[in-house]
């Protein structure tokens, strides 16, 4: 197997396996682009989103949320691939949660979508679980030394998703209106979820 | 496999580089592209989820590295079609080289040799007869072992001790199924670490919770 792929650029080999793929017919573009527009317009954290405002808002929900996490995502129409058991780890004002895949990019895209790149990159991966305090703050999440931390690599088919806290001065909002406050950082762990009028 | 992919605990990479929380997922075309192509290719060879990921880890570190996650994705893709026989070794680079206007002899589509495999059902999640060997707070250990093929048994924790925080749904055995050796389905424990039995009494304190098939462990003594 050749190991030398740096001398002809990615974008010219992707081109290359798709022409081979295609002309053979075993694979078809359209195919192609229906996975990509799914990923790109219809799946991402808009719908983790809608979870967390959804458990801020009705605290039965919440509870069965944390218990049954596939089970209440799924009843807001949110499941598929990688989402086949979803476990919520609510974070509290002494307990902060934040995932991580050491071993690839394991990532609970039903709620999420796709992961970032900083997400699958060598640098998260590696210093995650090691130095968890120290990457938080220097992506911008100091966590108070009287906060336990609590890091979930996500080593099997289990997929995490943070519910992050509640800010202040949201009290009277709608669901709606809440979902639009929640962001993908704040559902991974690596950022709270600000109050309106401080993002 | 001891791999490039097994990251956890690693020194040297630097910094997250972050973006901003709206990123979207794919930054060229050529992402979208291999980004499908690598979900189809494991249809298209006969393989699963687990062979791709080990096809992933087994890639040369210099080609895992070279072109960012998707560039992983694409050359995953090529390991599986090939290993299938679905495409010659050295096809795409030649079919590239013909794309950029060299004189190429493309290698001859081979017979297709896809793996003996077919799933017991849809997904990972499976029933399992036995009764879990362990409970929540248990005190396990991670066996100190370095598999030859795929594996979900990290480095970092390998010899550490740990307890059992909770018991999840039992799951096909990634070990063997990435080698069509059967699904072998087992309990899956979620494991809780402390920092200090990980990285030594010097470094941040926290916990570290893994996800470990019951083959990894066994009873602390």
């Amino acid at each position: 197997m050749t190991t030398d792929t740096t001398r002809v650029p990615v974008e010219l080999r992707t081109e290359a396996l798709e022409s081979i793929l295609v002309e053979r017919n075993l694979v078809d573009p359209k195919v192609m682009d229906t996975y990509i527009k799914m990923y790109e317009q219809d799946i991402g954290p808009m719908n983790g989103a809608k979870v967390v405002a959804k458990a801020w808002s009705d605290p039965e929900y919440k509870a069965r949320l944390l218990e049954d996490g596939t089970a209440s995502i799924a009843e807001l129409g949110f499941k598929g691939p990688q989402g086949e058991h979803i476990v919520v780890k609510e974070n509290t004002p002494d307990t902060h949660n934040v995932i991580v895949c050491t071993l690839c990019s394991c990532y609970p895209w039903p709620v999420l979508g796709l992961p970032p790149s900083w997400y699958k990159d060598p640098a998260y991966r590696s210093r995650m679980v090691r130095e968890p305090r120290t990457l938080l703050s220097e992506m911008g999440l100091d966590v108070a030394g009287d906060v336990d931390i609590q890091v979930w690599d996500s080593s099997s088919e289990v997929r995490y998703l943070v519910l992050p806290q509640r800010p202040s001065g949201t009290e009277g909002m709608t669901e709606e209106e809440l979902a639009g406050l929640v962001t993908r950082d704040a559902m991974v762990g690596v950022a709270e979820v600000a109050a309106p009028g401080e993002g | 496999m001891d791999t490039i992919a097994d990251m956890g605990g690693m020194q040297g990479f630097g910094s997250v580089a972050l973006t901003d929380p709206f990123d979207p997922p794919f930054h060229h075309e050529w992402e979208r592209r291999a980004f499908a192509l690598a979900l189809l290719s494991m249809r298209v060879s006969g393989t699963n989820l687990d062979s791709f990921r080990h096809a992933l880890a087994r890639q040369h570190p210099r080609d895992y590295l070279a072109d960012g996650y998707y560039g992983r994705w694409l050359k995953c893709a090529e390991n599986l079609l090939t290993d299938s026989a679905i495409i010659a070794p050295g096809a795409v680079e030649a079919r590239a080289r013909k794309l950029a206007g060299e004189q190429v002899e493309e290698p001859a589509t081979p017979e297709p040799n896809k793996p003996d495999y077919k799933p017991a059902a849809a997904g990972s999640i499976r029933p399992v007869e036995d009764p879990p060997r362990f409970v929540v707070g248990d005190r396990v250990v991670v066996k100190n072992i370095s598999p030859t093929g795929h594996t979900r048994l990290a480095r970092y924790v390998r010899g550490r001790s740990g307890t059992v925080a909770a018991l999840r749904p039992a799951q096909v055995l990634p070990d063997t199924n990435a080698h069509f050796l059967g699904e072998n389905p087992q309990h899956v424990y979620t494991v809780a670490f402390d920092s200090h039995e990980l990285w030594g009494p010097e470094g941040e304190s926290f916990t570290l919770n893994f996800d470990a098939y019951e083959s990894y462990l066994e009873e602390a003594s």
